[in-house]
């Protein structure tokens, strides 16, 4: 089922934790609505959710395949809601939290005891808990909780799949694994589904798209190959990973920066003025000599060799300070060592002119 | 001496807690309640049997038992309401609410007794308009049941507020993003997390309400078999230096009290208790 926000803010008190925002999903799409904690990315969520309201101000409307819910209450929005802490029945056992869904449905709507026993033995089966349906939650990991929560909301046939910070409780280990499992989940069962988590990699990784937030707004929304690669303004840039940013200025579609000059074709007819040049740490290549004219001079301050890439911070002659992630065979092909001078060169740069974006 | 109920812990003092305990109870409790069965066992059995179930004193048991019952069943409906409303919403005026909660705990029973009188009796602001409805309040066992509801509200509110503030938010919208309505989320979710606190608030007011004796006194007006609580039969006993008469009846109470308040606590701990069940 497609989703469409259109125009929803949303006010608490004299906050505005949404300002005007309109978002599209697809059928079957899975998004991630990514951003920094108070973006207003759970506000969103929720406002799909029907557990919060949108502003009444006569614009903001949410339609769940061109049928307009805004004023229909949760329970009859047929959503699947996971909570970032579970949210399980405590006093009830995992079979009786996934059954719940079934059990409460109104008498001539409600599926035979067995019918419900058949369904929760199949969701207990593909979150792969079958030997716990007796257990308490209590008596649960996390990760099984998570699963256990899921399984719940999967059960009443949901039109949509709403996560909130699904993963966020959990440790780094399990996380990647659920992260995994939810994303062949999806692909098995092709809800449409949107999570929401402030982990950029976890975005990017499960997402068929990507919606960045910041202060209750929309930054940008596209594929995570795009988000990353092309990202529409200076927070998208910041947020996704680690960045180095230069202050330079734009003159004739040239950005200059410490020494460097660069052609920045998309701002080919920008107006000359200031720009803060963005370089990601594995946009930069090391080297002991200089080459050409695109190469910085810079005091290697630390090394850390661990991981797939090699971490190195350096200073430039200038002060500032720049990250290198170099591959580690690079890396061990160098031979670099604290404290030696190389020259660093940009093979991509991202330029942000304050008063003209792309 | 290695004992297998001791466990090492950072924690010490088992030992000194222990003793301490129970050299407290003992004193406090026990030895003052041993010297009500020390001074029944004067009467041979024959004589206690004659005391303790004239008509006069089973009628006292059944309106003590039955207006305590009573009371301590509408506290934990409308203490449960009253809590609810208190940790819930947030309005102008709560937290003076939130103290009058507290008054019949603190107000000396004879003026509560006093004043529960005045205002339900013929002429009272309140049972002025009962009287033509045919309900008489005070003077009567509804007398009763009115003082013992009264003193047993705090126990019930005071009980359940904690519990009520610990549930979780998110429970009550996962159920309703479930779809189900308020009342399947209260019956199945709600009232199944607080009902320990329930049952632990209602023991309390139910106890409290067995020993009541001051605020009872003034508005039931103590007819003999119609409207005469246990308490104050005692004392009238005690009154007519019939101490092993009175004795005697303070032992029933004892006994069917401690009863009454054990299997609370049994059913509690059943509840608990299933909640955590291993399959």
């Amino acid at each position: 089922m497609g989703i469409e926000v259109q125009n929803v803010s949303k006010t608490f008190r004299s906050f505005k934790a949404l300002k005007d925002v309109s978002l599209k999903v697809e059928d079957g799409e899975l998004i991630t609505l990514l951003g920094p904690s108070g973006s207003g990315k759970t506000t969103l969520l929720r406002i799909i959710a029907g557990l919060e309201l949108p502003d009444d101000d006569n614009k903001g409307s949410v339609l769940f395949s061109g049928e307009d819910v805004a004023k229909k209450h949760v329970r009859d929005r047929q959503v699947g809601f996971v909570f970032q802490h579970y949210a399980l029945f405590k006093h009830m056992s995992v079979f009786d939290n996934i059954a719940f869904g079934l059990r409460v449905r109104p008498k001539h709507e409600r599926p035979s005891k067995q019918a419900i026993a058949d369904k929760v033995t199949s969701l207990l089966k593909l979150i792969q808990l079958e030997q716990f349906a007796t257990r308490f939650p209590s008596q649960l990991s996390g990760g099984q909780r998570q699963r256990v929560a899921l399984a719940r909301a999967l059960a009443i046939e949901p039109r949509v799949l709403l996560l909130d910070e699904p993963f966020g409780a959990l440790d780094a280990k399990v996380r990647q694994g659920l992260r995994t499992w939810l994303r062949r989940l999806h692909d098995e069962v092709h809800v449409t589904t949107i999570l929401v988590t402030h982990d950029q990699e976890e975005a990017l990784e499960v997402a068929d798209r990507v919606v960045v937030m910041n202060q209750s707004k929309i930054e940008q929304v596209g594929t995570p190959e795009e988000v990353f690669h092309k990202p529409a303004s200076e927070f998208v840039i910041d947020f996704l990973g680690n960045v180095n940013v230069f202050k330079g200025r734009l003159e004739s579609g040239r950005a200059h920066f410490d020494s460097l000059a660069m052609d920045v074709p998309g701002l080919a007819h920008a107006p000359t003025g200031n720009a803060n040049v963005y370089i990601r740490p594995h946009d930069l290549e090391i080297d002991r000599t200089k080459i050409g004219s695109q190469s910085l001079a810079a005091n290697i301050e630390r090394i850390n060799p661990a991981g797939a890439h090699a971490k190195l911070t350096l200073l430039g002659v200038d002060g500032n300070e720049i990250q290198v992630d170099l591959p580690f065979e690079r890396f061990t092909a160098l031979n670099l060592k604290q404290g030696e001078l190389v020259y660093v060169s940009p093979r991509k740069v991202h330029v942000f002119a304050p008063e003209y974006m792309i | 001496m290695k004992s297998r109920f001791k466990q090492y812990s950072v924690i010490p003092g088992f030992g000194i807690t222990l003793g301490y305990t129970l050299l407290y109870l003992t004193l406090i409790v026990l030895i003052p309640l041993s010297a009500l069965f020390i001074q029944t066992a004067n009467l041979s059995f024959a004589e206690f049997w004659n005391h303790v179930t004239s008509p006069r004193v089973v009628a006292s048991y059944r309106l003590t038992f039955g207006a305590s019952l009573i009371g301590a069943a509408i506290n934990a409906v409308f203490g449960f309401l009253i809590a609810w409303c208190l940790v819930r919403y947030r309005f102008p005026g709560r937290r003076l609410m939130d103290a009058l909660v507290d008054l019949p705990f603190a107000l000396p029973t004879a003026v509560s007794g006093i004043a529960l009188t005045t205002i339900f009796s013929k002429h009272g602001w309140i049972g002025r308009y009962l009287e033509p409805l045919g309900i008489k309040a005070a003077y009567s066992p509804l007398g009763v049941v009115i003082a013992l509801t009264f003193i047993g509200l705090p126990f019930v509110v005071r009980t359940l507020q904690p519990a009520i503030e610990e549930l979780e938010k998110e429970a009550e919208e996962a159920a309703a993003s479930l779809g189900a309505n308020r009342f399947q989320t209260f019956i199945r979710v709600i009232l199944p997390t607080v009902f320990p606190a329930l049952l632990t608030g209602f023991a309390l007011a139910f106890a409290r309400a067995l020993g009541e004796y001051g605020s009872v006194v003034f508005i039931s007006g103590n007819m003999p078999g119609r409207t005469e609580i246990t308490s104050l039969l005692i004392i009238t006993k005690l009154e007519q230096y019939d101490f092993a008469g009175a004795t005697a009846i303070a032992v029933v109470m004892l006994v069917v009290s401690f009863a009454i308040l054990l299997s609370i606590n049994l059913l509690q701990w059943w509840f608990s208790v299933g909640r955590r069940r291993v399959a």
